[in-house]
């Protein structure tokens, strides 16, 4: 009798369980669907996640400065060795000396996106775009300097 | 008297008499059964390409994306009529070792019991190709053809990625046929008649689905389970298992032979659906509803093909749901659910049917 007993409630069991997949199924044939039209929808319904990572920039306020103090974080974060700092080192009103940010090159074409260059920075300078349409012709033009001054 | 406007009957007899005017009777039954082969074709042809543009839509929207829709305009409409012209320019490759008759008969007995069962199904009043009164016998004895095809695929091809397919297959084609059967014996039961046009005919009063009302819901549910096996399709395609069977039985074949299998898996479907349409749902018969005389005569007037077409691409509907929902079930589990869990459910069901029948508890 218990193995009879054990045979119904695996089958009524089994029957619900089955029943649930129906319904999320169905669930998800009435959904709107994911798919993106790419190049007919690019001026349209086009979407791209915020999270999604496809080029580093560095943010710029009106007067064009940007938060960067050089520390040269970010370049030591950098697994492929996709950003580059150039820097020079001045004497600041009250006599100290600080470094300076003059050229801040970042390679697109070795980076892979990890996101240890933002995570690394301690001033929020750099962060990542969405902006995904980065093909180009030539390798070199993949070699952005994201600085302003 | 109802359904006489779309009845075929009269036109057909027309067509007959005209005939026997110009030529003699064996020449106009010859004549007729060419159009008839003809028009079994072209439908077999049509049907397959609507089938597939359907099952890859459907499967696309269960699965949130859109499906094909480059080919032929927005829909993709163009999609499925390509890739058939492109099944059809391919060659068809002889294996170095393999039993050469065999190989190519393979897929013939296939698509001739797919094709057999296909002419049983009541398209309308009056127009059904193959008729006698053991109908839905023939259906089932004509279905299981396909097995020996399946089988011989398997075999001949010399292969073990295809035997083993073709066993797996074989095993489970033939265990299910069990569930079927006595599914469809429970409608027998119910209607008292094999011949597909009475089962229909007898209909004209309430569907069997409400006539049998509990029985007849479960046998439909285990005929849906056990014909969607019978169909080689998901959860139980074991054939498609690629990573250990590549494509199963039909591994070896290319061209339009490979194109026979996959035709007649999707015809396998419709005829299933069809199958159930008819026993359960009433073939071409209208809905009406007892005591609303207006709606019932709009009903009547939609044809009766319309209906049945309908019907059974609800169905098809109905199977292609299973299909994406569920995972493929390995070979000791569909075995499993089909003689510990299927066959003493239908049992069960004709039982419970036979009960009711007899005590007069049906519709």
């Amino acid at each position: 009798m218990n193995g009879f007993c054990k045979y119904m409630e695996g089958y009524f069991a089994g029957v619900k369980s089955l029943l649930t997949g129906m319904r999320t199924s169905m669930k998800v044939f009435c959904e709107k669907k994911i798919t993106e039209q790419y190049p007919e929808n690019r001026h349209t319904t086009l979407h791209i996640p915020e999270r999604h990572r496809a080029m580093l920039v560095m943010p710029h306020d009106e007067e064009g400065n940007n938060r960067c103090v050089a520390c040269g974080l970010c370049q030591m974060a950098c697994p492929n060795g996709t950003i580059r700092l150039t820097t020079e080192t001045r004497e600041v009103e009250d006599g100290k000396k600080r470094k300076f940010l003059v050229k801040y090159e970042y390679n697109l074409g070795s980076c892979m996106f990890c996101q240890l260059c933002v995570n690394a920075c301690p001033h929020d300078a750099i962060r990542f775009t969405n902006d995904f349409e980065n093909a180009v012709f030539q390798k070199e033009k993949l070699v952005l300097t994201l600085n302003k001054k | 008297m109802f359904l006489d406007y779309y009845n075929f009957e009269p036109l057909l007899a027309g067509i007959h008499a005209a005939l026997c005017g110009v030529m003699p009777e064996w020449a106009a039954l010859t004549l007729e059964g060419l159009a008839v082969g003809v028009a079994i074709m072209l439908m077999y042809a049509v049907l397959a390409v609507v089938l597939i543009y359907m099952e890859r839509k459907v499967c696309a929207a269960f699965q949130c994306r859109i499906g094909p829709n480059r080919v032929g305009g927005k829909g993709g409409l163009l999609q499925v009529p390509a890739d058939v012209l492109k099944i059809l320019t391919k060659e068809i490759i002889s294996l170095n070792r393999a039993d050469r008759f065999l190989y190519n008969l393979a897929p013939f007995l296939v698509i001739l019991a797919s094709i057999l069962t296909f002419s049983c199904l009541p398209w309308n009043k009056g127009a059904e190709i193959l008729h006698m009164n053991i109908g839905i016998f023939f259906v089932l004895a004509a279905s299981s053809i396909g097995v020996l095809g399946i089988l011989l695929a398997g075999w001949s091809s010399n292969s073990k990625y295809t035997l083993i397919g073709a066993v797996r297959s074989g095993a489970m084609i033939i265990s299910y046929e069990v569930s079927i059967g006595i599914s469809v014996l429970t409608m027998v039961v119910l209607c008292g008649a094999m011949d597909i046009q009475t089962i229909v005919a007898g209909q004209a009063d309430g569907w069997n689905i409400f006539k049998g009302h509990i029985p007849a819901v479960a046998a439909f549910v285990v005929y849906l389970i056990a014909g969607n096996a019978e169909a080689n399709r998901g959860p139980f395609d074991l054939a498609e298992a690629e990573q250990e069977l590549t494509a199963g039985y039909h591994t070896e074949y290319s061209g339009m032979h490979f194109g026979f299998f996959y035709l007649a898996e999707y015809l396998n479907l419709f005829i299933t659906a069809g199958i159930a349409a008819t026993l359960f749902l009433g073939g071409w018969m209208p809905l009406h509803v007892a005591g609303l005389d207006g709606f019932n005569a709009v009903m009547d007037y939609i044809p009766g093909f319309v209906w049945f077409l309908g019907k059974t691409f609800v169905i098809v509907f109905l199977l292609m749901w299973i299909r994406w929902t569920y995972p493929r079930l390995r070979i000791d589990q569909v075995l499993t659910l089909e003689w510990k869990y299927l066959m003493p459910t239908s049992l069960v069901i004709l039982l419970l049917m036979t009960v009711c029948k007899v005590c007069g508890l049906t519709f």
